[in-house]
């Protein structure tokens, strides 16, 4: 195996609370390897935001060190940071987060217009491919109002992998869609991780985590349980949707090994 | 990012909510438009003052009797009237960089004629007082050395004494009563226009100097010398050189004081020009202070739009855009939006110069540099009032940007 993606060790991430200090990370070791689709899980307070800001170099740890895709990210100052998020990270979020009067296509250009290495050298035609790539070739010059949730957020994701990131950080990506669309967007990020797109989803849906590989849950700062996850097909349970009228059944997630010990 | 995207940005960003940005602007339009018309109309006095001291002469030099301090009494401006013909002879003989000499003679006097009543100035002057003033005829001619030397009674009428006393038909070759001495006017002078000072200059009969001492006023001293220089350049020059032949003339011992005057023709419109100059910088200072208001509303919608745009700030930093790149984004956004202002600005006021100018007719220019001056200061405007809300834009933080709802 290569560099890994994602390499946190011993990460705390310590809030002062007015005089009480709120412990939200405790010493978290994490490793996640090129390729991997990981479901961060665990109930509301139990660190997920704060280990993806963490992972998306918009927070810095307390203590404990981070390396993304092999570069060190603790001691790099803001601008450094903004710089690795644009080189490195691919983010989609609940709320879509796209500009609001703006055209799909120029919500892809975004990232790459923050880019400093010259690394593109047809921004506009890459955004066409990435758009494409979600399926919505058709819809470049729509705004987010004339799109629903669901190609909303494929919008989103386009515009998360057109720099070709090294990891695809989602948080909650399907908390604003329904049932029918959410697994449509797992069936997209299926597809692009068999492409070889390394993606990190915090969710707490089990119906979400049962499409990843891996699946991990926290609970007060702390990897309680860290699984593999039967690979279910999102695209299978669409089809079988599609033809039979309803939801194909969805298992609960497997009783997995505490994190550390060999599988 | 590049230049050219943030100005991209800043348009999309003002085409995003046209009604509120024209309001923005309104300001900065009202504040530009009015500083160039204040100066427009500041500018075209000054150039009008200008051309009147231009058409009082031709590098001319003007000595007038002084103060003097002779016996330790200073007495008032004049009150030693020392100039004399002999002084402007002096000054014609000796003066090398003088191409021109006359003495002047004013008299006040009332001038009846066919009924018409008129009172006038009438100078008494020497041929060359034409060359000096520029100031050729319009009908019949100057009068000739001769007829100076032979102290003829001839004159000569401006056009506002032409007009008055000779309201249809040539006054050439007519006779005119002065003080009761019957003067036959062999011309009329072409219009000259105000003084810059605003007085008439064509209310003025003008006659041989000689005639003027001897029949009309009988004194012996004379109330200015003119005198021009061969060239532009010669005129500080001639200044100091007519200074050391009157001080020779009047026999002046060292450390005595000049007991006269010499100034060139730029100066005699100094106190004009400086009133202008003054009303100008007024004017413009009190329409500035409308640019300024104008800033303030630029900051304060920034400053709306910052904290409207807080989620787009947390967007764009996670996606790898630096705080110098959201200042530098919202700093263009205001220079931008103040720039347009400043552009549609310089037109209106533009055309409401040429309005003011029609309705009025007050002369007025617009000069590139006042239009050039008034969109640079726009733009600063847009970076001044800009800068503290692109500063609160740079300095939120991405995580908290991002959960603003
Ligand atoms: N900015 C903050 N300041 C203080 N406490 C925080 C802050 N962010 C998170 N916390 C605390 O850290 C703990 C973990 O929160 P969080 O990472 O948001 O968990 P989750 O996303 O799983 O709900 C919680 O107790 C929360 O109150
Ligand atoms: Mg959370």
């Amino acid at each position: 195996m290569g560099t890994p993606v994602i390499e946190l060790r011993q990460v705390r991430r310590d809030y002062a609370v007015g005089e009480a200090v709120v412990h939200a990370l405790r010493g978290v070791d994490l490793r996640i390897e090129q390729g991997e689709m990981v479901a961060i899980m665990g109930t509301s307070g139990s660190g997920k935001s704060t280990l993806m800001n963490t992972l998306g170099c918009l927070d810095r740890p307390s203590s404990g060190t981070y390396r993304l895709d092999g570069v060190e990210v603790q001691g790099l100052d803001d601008d450094a940071r903004a710089d690795l998020r644009n080189q490195k990270l691919g983010f989609v979020f609940q709320g879509f987060n796209l500009l609001p009067r703006t055209t799909a296509l120029e919500n892809v250009l975004l990232p790459m217009l923050y880019d400093r290495r010259g690394r593109f050298s047809d921004p506009h035609a890459r955004a066409l491919r990435a758009l494409e790539r979600v399926g919505l070739g058709e819809r470049t010059h729509h705004v987010p109002s004339e799109l629903s949730g669901g190609q909303q957020q494929r919008v989103a994701i386009a515009r998360a992998l057109v720099t070709d990131p090294a990891l695809l950080l989602a948080d909650e990506p399907t908390g604003n869609l329904d049932t029918h669309t959410t697994v449509e967007v797992m069936a997209l990020f299926q597809e692009l991780n068999a492409q070889g797109i390394t993606i990190v989803i915090v969710t707490h849906e089990d119906e979400v985590a049962v499409y990843c590989k891996r699946a991990i849950t926290l609970r007060d700062g702390l990897i309680e349980r860290d699984v593999a996850v039967q690979g279910r097909r999102a695209a299978e349970d669409l089809g079988a949707w599609d033809r039979t009228g309803h939801r194909p059944q969805v298992d609960h997630l497997p009783e997995g090994r505490p994190p550390g010990e060999p599988s | 990012m590049k230049p050219t995207h943030l100005v991209g940005l800043a348009l999309h960003s003002i085409r995003r909510n046209v009604g509120r940005s024209i309001l923005t602007m309104l300001g900065v339009v009202i504040g530009v438009a009015s500083v160039v018309v204040m100066v427009a109309i500041g500018m075209g006095a000054q150039a009008e003052i200008q051309a009147r001291i231009d058409n009082l002469g031709t590098n001319m030099i003007i000595v007038t009797p002084g103060t003097s301090s002779r016996g330790g009494v200073s007495g008032g401006a004049g009150s030693m009237n020392r100039l004399t013909v002999d002084d402007a002879e002096l000054l014609r003989r000796e003066g090398q960089l003088l191409s021109a000499v006359t003495p002047v003679i004013f008299t006040r006097t009332r001038i009846l004629q066919g009924g018409m009543n008129w009172f006038t100035t009438i100078y008494g002057v020497d041929t060359t007082y034409e060359q000096i003033r520029t100031w050729p005829v319009d009908s019949g001619r100057w009068f000739t050395a001769e007829e100076l030397r032979s102290n003829r009674k001839v004159c000569l009428l401006g056009a506002t004494v032409a007009g008055n006393l000779f309201p249809e038909g040539d006054p050439v070759g007519q006779s005119v009563r002065l003080r009761d001495v019957p003067f036959t006017v062999v011309g009329v002078l072409k219009a000259k226009g105000q003084t810059p000072e605003g007085s008439d200059q064509d209310d003025v009969i003008l006659a041989p100097y000689t005639t003027v001492q001897t029949r009309l006023s009988g004194r012996q001293f004379i109330a200015q010398i003119l005198a021009s220089t061969w060239g532009k350049d010669d005129v500080p020059a001639a200044m100091e050189e007519v200074k050391v032949l009157m001080r020779e003339s009047h026999d002046l011992s060292r450390g005595e004081d000049d007991d006269f005057e010499v100034k060139d023709q730029s100066q005699l419109g100094e106190a004009a020009r400086g009133t202008t100059q003054v009303m100008t910088m007024l004017l413009s200072a009190i329409a500035s202070v409308s640019l300024v208001v104008g800033g303030i509303g630029i900051m304060n919608i920034m400053l709306v739009s910052v904290t409207e745009r807080t989620r787009e700030i947390g967007i764009r930093r996670a996606l790898g855009a630096r705080r110098g790149d959201v200042l530098a984004q919202f700093l263009v956004e205001s220079v931008v939006l103040s720039g347009l202002g400043g552009l549609v600005g310089a037109v209106l006021g533009v055309v409401i110069t040429a309005v003011v100018g029609q309705v009025t007719g007050w002369a007025t220019a617009v000069t590139t540099s006042s239009l050039a001056l008034a969109l640079a200061f726009s733009g600063g405007v847009g970076v001044f009032f800009g800068w503290y809300p692109a500063r609160r834009a740079a300095a939120l933080d991405v995580i908290d940007a991002l959960r603003y709802q």
